[in-house]
């Protein structure tokens, strides 16, 4: 029995679970911008496969690993923008319009990557980033191995949940979008534009799932596949829900779900022989629905989410 | 610029929306096949020679269709009453799987077999909805992300009985069930081609579903529901009594496409059992305007790209995710001309 509990202590654990949690923060804190203006993005997933793919043919074709982190964040935004085009400006009803980026996203970049990667025996791969020690801290025991020798998308990642936590409840910025996605209408009487908050905040949620996309391809792995993303978009949908639409809840679920994530990948090889791995990977998505009931009753939902804005329309 | 609705939405924009959403993205397509550096009118011309070409070809089409039929009624079922089941996916994999461990307990003639599994399929279908759609309504819990995080869970489910219990000893290691005995099997509609008795099916279906909703009280308290869910309160209909009727309905549809698909086509399942059929379904709905007789044609149309796309790749180089491509597009070209079909632009 003792070896479950060892495998909560070792380094190894708490690292893996840093890296499994990133894009899941990225993505969650995406999807959270989003609905806080009052708009569901369920483009998530495709958003995410889409700069999986562009951020690793970017660097694939020879540009640094930065330049294909940018250029997934503007692919992301153009989505947002089309997004955005359709649940905001046209007021589409924002379940199929997501769903349809959805789609359209994943199948163009598997269209876009078997265009520029014929099909071969091994996928190609990039060199990805490497942890980089955060010099002083890494020397900390058990942090400084597993906080504080990331790859520099997982600090990034971290210090984005302060900056959108600080926007979201201490600027003017913030307090905009709260009131777009709480009741547009007020919004519009005190001056402000809410078809524009919207699409500014689609466009930069949009943005960062993106980003954690390209984490996959150039920090976690180093090459993409189609169905690379593997529902991870769908579990940042719940885990917005978890977070109760803040921004360091978010990072704490995120992190709650990796932990138990990286411990059932362990568990894997300890009990791996007497249960089907199916039942282990399944875990995840479990727990997903598990908090999502857990926390649907208490959760307070931002109160125009989903609902569509139309000048002159009540 | 304003959008204001229009009174009374034109019937010819409404009528016409799908067409132009189709031409729309299949224009778009043309842009996509181009930069694949292949001629763009001979690409058309090969998809449509693939997809309605031959004999072949139009029964291949046909069979692709019968799949697509089933899960864009279950979506459609489901949108009009504002339930966002996304998990046609999955309960398309519950049902095969039902058929699949059902198939081999029973054994009795074809007219009994067929009726009974095809019932067991829908059921599996069914129950795996009412989940999602209990939770709604219990806790509140939004049923879209439910339905998808379920379809991953299904999946698994189904390669770890493919890869269990259910794993067939004699297909050379391949993770695949044990192939349900000939009676299960659908008699064949055309000989020489994949064919099968799901056509007719399907289109029966789509038929019932179609009277379901026009004639019934229950399409009025469904429709009723997904139009105005506070008025219908009002006006004393049950929320939760038709949503999960809707469920069961829309799960049952789903469930039966599995089942339809493993005794027509496959005989056995495995995790490569459907391409997709469950999410093309939600664009099948869409593009049909969640009719359940436009249906049959979104389907045909769908399945087309599919099939056709196939064939077109082989010869013109193009990958073929062009078909998924062109699919999603025409989804989202016809949102925004429904879009215009309701509202009219507005200085």
């Amino acid at each position: 029995m003792s070896e479950y509990l060892d495998i909560l202590l070792t380094v190894g654990l708490w690292s893996s679970a840093l890296r499994i949690a990133t894009p899941l923060v990225f993505g969650t804190l995406g999807a959270l911008i989003c609905e806080r203006a009052g708009v569901l993005n369920l483009g998530i997933e495709g958003i995410m496969t889409f700069g999986a793919m562009i951020g690793w043919l970017t660097v694939f074709f020879g540009a640094d690993l930065w330049t294909g982190v940018m250029v997934a964040a503007l692919c992301g935004m153009a989505f947002g923008l089309l997004h955005s085009g359709l649940a905001v400006v046209l007021g589409l009803s924002q379940h199929v319009a997501g769903l349809g980026i959805t789609l359209f996203a994943s199948s163009i970049s598997y269209y876009i990557f078997r265009l520029a990667v014929p099909v071969q025996g091994t996928p190609p791969t990039v060199e990805p980033f490497q942890p980089w020690p955060v010099p002083g801290l890494s020397d900390i025991p058990f942090l400084g191995p597993t906080l504080f020798t990331q790859t520099p998308l997982t600090y990034l990642a971290i210090v984005l949940v302060l900056v959108v936590a600080w926007t979201m409840n201490r600027t003017p910025l913030g307090l905009a979008i709260r009131m777009t996605g709480e009741n547009p209408h007020a919004a519009e009487a005190q001056g402000l534009d809410p078809i524009l908050i919207r699409i500014g905040a689609v466009c930069a949620g949009s943005a960062m799932m993106a980003v954690g996309g390209a984490y996959l391809t150039l920090a976690a792995f180093s090459s993409f596949f189609p169905t690379m993303v593997q529902g991870r978009g769908w579990v940042c949908i719940a885990l917005v829900v978890f977070s109760m639409w803040r921004p360091m809840r978010a990072l704490l679920g995120a992190m709650l779900f990796a932990l138990f994530d990286a411990y059932q990948l362990r568990l894997q090889t300890v009990a791996g022989k007497a249960v089907p791995y199916q039942l282990f990977l399944m875990l995840p998505y479990i727990l997903s629905i598990v908090a999502l009931v857990a926390m649907s009753r208490r959760a307070r939902v931002p109160r125009a989410l989903m609902k569509p804005y139309r000048r002159g329309e009540r | 610029m304003r959008f204001e609705r229009r009174e009374h939405p034109v019937a010819a924009i409404t009528l016409g929306a799908p067409l132009v959403a189709v031409a729309l993205s299949l224009a778009i397509a043309g842009i996509l096949i181009a930069l694949a550096g292949a001629p763009v009118f001979a690409s058309y011309a090969a998809i449509a020679k693939s997809a309605f070409g031959s004999r072949l070809a139009i029964t291949e089409t046909l069979t692709r269709a019968i799949p697509l039929m089933l899960t864009g009624l279950a979506a459609a079922v489901a949108f009009r009453a504002k339930v966002w089941n996304i998990g046609a996916e999955g309960q398309l994999y519950a049902g095969a799987l039902a058929v699949a461990a059902a198939g081999l307990a029973l054994n009795a003639p074809p007219g009994i077999t067929i009726p009974i599994l095809i019932a067991v399929g829908a059921v599996a279908g069914m129950v795996l909805l009412l989940i999602p759609v209990a939770l709604r309504l219990r806790f509140g819990v939004d049923e879209v992300v439910t339905t998808l995080l379920l379809n991953f869970i299904v999946l698994l489910f189904v390669s770890m009985m493919v890869e269990g219990v259910l794993k067939d000893p004699m297909a050379f290691g391949w993770p695949q069930s044990v192939p349900v005995p000939g009676e299960a099997r659908l008699p064949r509609l055309v000989s020489r081609s994949k064919l099968h008795l799901g056509l007719i099916i399907a289109v029966a279906v789509a038929i019932g579903v179609w009277a379901l909703n026009r004639f019934t009280v229950f399409g009025l308290r469904s429709r009723a529901a997904g139009e105005n869910a506070e008025g219908a309160q009002f006006a004393g209909v049950s929320l939760p009594r038709t949503l999960l009727i809707v469920a069961c309905l829309s799960g049952g549809l789903a469930g039966m496409a599995g089942a339809v698909e493993v005794m027509g086509v496959k005989g056995f399942v495995s995790t490569a059992l459907s391409p997709g059929f469950g999410y093309s379904g939600i664009v099948v709905a869409m593009l049909a305007n969640l009719h359940p007789i436009g249906v049959i044609f979104a389907a045909l149309f769908v399945a087309a790209i599919f099939v056709g796309a196939d064939g077109m790749s082989r010869t013109m180089g193009v990958p073929t995710f062009i078909a998924d491509v062109t699919v999603s597009l025409a989804l989202l070209t016809m949102l925004i001309a429904l879009f215009f079909a309701a509202y009219r632009v507005t200085k």
